[in-house]
């Protein structure tokens, strides 16, 4: 039983006058606690994919699936509520929150929004989200723009696991990290799997940070796919000329190892 | 070697509310005549900041101490041993002309009103002297060499005509246009994706063999930074933790933030995160 039921999902654009699709009949599922990489050179369509499963964008064609509802149906407050389930992580935190916020408005919002918890108890809720992030308690006070961009990320996260998804889309969520921080937040979001069984749709160019953390992996060529399977074993033998590309751009360390 | 550029107790503060904030700390290098030269970091390591103290083009409210000093082979007509030596603090006359400078985003370095052909062309105007005329033609050429589509057509594009790999091909014909003794590219490939990142790679290693470039090249990833150059610098918090050919810094780096940077290179051999933890679907 799949959790995210993508069929045929096609959405057109308008480019120089001429309309092209920027994802073209596009159909693959996501299982409950899977990651699912959408994988592919600029204008692939990963981040279109990405805004139509959370319906920030409406598709010109196909269907999607969620949780066994029909997700493109809902409206009102079923979609509200269907929403607390889908939670997204984008690139850069900074563009995602009101940068003068603090770290405890950015995180009661949801819990607010979706009655998850009362006003005299959330204090107590942020407190968890951020220890459960890796962040200390203490952060909740600080503004925004004042904390790191690995801090940030990781409120971005508290913020999203606050409605208790089952399903979170990260759109090239550590690509603007440090390479030691990027670490840190993926092995995070592996452990949030592991034990809230969360599934997440994982967008990325970078084939390395793919192959660490996804199980499966889709690539994506001109709003189409052109292959998919288990990540490693498209990555190891990659049959589209779109896969052969990027294996092949990938930086390799060559050290020799004792 | 023949050094080209002299690094000395570089240090560099800029003002941020009233606070001052140390970006370099002290940082002595040399940068020999024709080496390719990677300065890695994380963010805040102060890397940029040596980009642009290099080039002479840091924001007139930072505070500069130390030397940078330049040894450029003589002008046509001098003697060879005749050099000139130009210290940081005085006016720099070099940018454009002995230094080409590649940022991150070509779209901010590029003019968007003005066809890309003419904003090459102005280079070769201001720096060799050519006429309108010659300096089209070799606006042409330039954007022939980066490998641009069809450069005949493109000369009278628009920035927003183009991709953002093809903007930065346009952004690193008009840096090379001059003839330029030091090419510097500050995360040049990182707003890329990787395929168009390992193109523009792959050009930059052309047109710096071809021309005979030094070439210093900025970078956050060691990878990127160990497949282009001959050495390796890395920074930390302001101050050049380690230096070295890249083979001895690949295989026998001597500080342990150089060890973590390279452990944490996520490539296509590395043991995947997923096993570590024991994940399954």
């Amino acid at each position: 039983m799949s959790l995210l039921a993508v069929s045929n999902l096609t959405k057109r654009y308008h480019r120089g006058g001429k309309p092209f699709a920027a994802v073209d009949e596009v159909s693959f599922e996501v299982g409950p606690g899977e990651t699912l990489a959408l994988a592919g050179p600029s204008g692939s369509g990963k981040s279109t994919i990405a805004r139509l499963v959370l319906r920030l964008i409406e598709p010109d064609a196909g269907r999607i699936g969620f949780e066994g509802a029909d997700f493109l149906a809902l409206s009102g407050a079923a979609l509200r509520a269907r929403r607390a389930r889908l939670q997204m992580v984008f690139q850069d935190p900074l563009a995602a929150f009101n940068p003068r916020a603090t770290v405890a408005r950015v995180l009661d919002d949801p819990l607010r929004i979706h009655n998850i918890a009362s006003r005299a108890e959330r204090p107590r809720r942020i407190a968890a989200l951020l220890e459960r992030v890796g962040l200390d308690a203490g952060l909740a006070a600080r503004a925004i723009h004042e904390i790191s961009g690995g801090q940030r990320q990781r409120v971005a996260i508290a913020r999203a696991i606050a409605t208790r998804p089952s399903l979170i889309v990260l759109d090239e969520a550590v690509s603007a990290l440090d390479v030691s921080v990027r670490g840190q937040i993926l092995e995070l979001l592996l452990d949030l799997q592991r034990r809230e069984r969360i599934a997440y749709l994982f967008i990325s160019h970078d084939l390395g940070v793919i192959r660490a953390v996804a199980h499966r992996v889709v690539i994506l060529d001109a709003g189409r796919i052109a292959e998919s399977g288990d990540a490693r074993a498209v990555i190891a033998n990659p049959q589209s000329p779109v896969g052969k590309a990027l294996v092949e751009a990938a930086p390799r360390l060559t050290r020799n190892r004792p | 070697m023949t050094v080209l550029l002299s690094i000395r107790n570089l240090k560099v503060a800029y003002r941020r509310d009233g606070v001052a904030v140390q970006a370099l700390k002290g940082v002595s290098l040399d940068v020999e005549a024709g080496e390719r030269l990677a300065i890695i970091g994380e963010s805040g390591s102060g890397k940029s900041t040596l980009a642009l103290a290099a080039a002479g083009l840091l924001a007139r409210g930072a505070e500069i101490g130390g030397r940078v000093d330049w040894f450029l082979p003589a002008s046509a007509g001098a003697k060879a041993e005749d050099r000139q030596p130009s210290v940081l603090a005085t006016s720099h006359p070099l940018l454009g002309r002995e230094i080409g400078f590649v940022f991150q985003d070509p779209s901010s370095s590029l003019d968007p009103v003005m066809p890309i052909g003419k904003q090459i062309a102005e280079v070769t105007r201001t720096h060799l002297g050519l006429g309108w005329k010659d300096a089209c033609a070799k606006a042409k050429t330039l954007l022939e060499r980066v490998r641009l589509p069809d450069p005949s057509s493109a000369l009278h594009a628009y920035p927003h005509q183009l991709s953002g790999g093809q903007k930065q091909r346009v952004a690193i014909a008009a840096a090379i246009a001059a003839g330029p003794t030091l090419l510097i590219a500050d995360e040049a490939t990182s707003a890329l994706d990787t395929i168009v990142q390992a193109e523009i790679v792959a050009l930059i290693r052309r047109l710096v063999s071809e021309d005979g470039m030094t070439l210093i090249f900025i970078s956050h990833d060691i990878a990127l930074a160990a497949a282009l150059a001959d050495r390796i610098a890395v920074l930390r918090h302001g101050e050049l933790i380690e230096l070295g050919g890249t083979d001895q810094i690949l295989n026998a780096p001597r500080h342990a933030y150089t060890r973590a940077l390279l452990d944490a290179h996520l490539g296509l051999d590395a043991n995947p995160l997923l096993d570590r933890q024991g994940v399954s679907a």
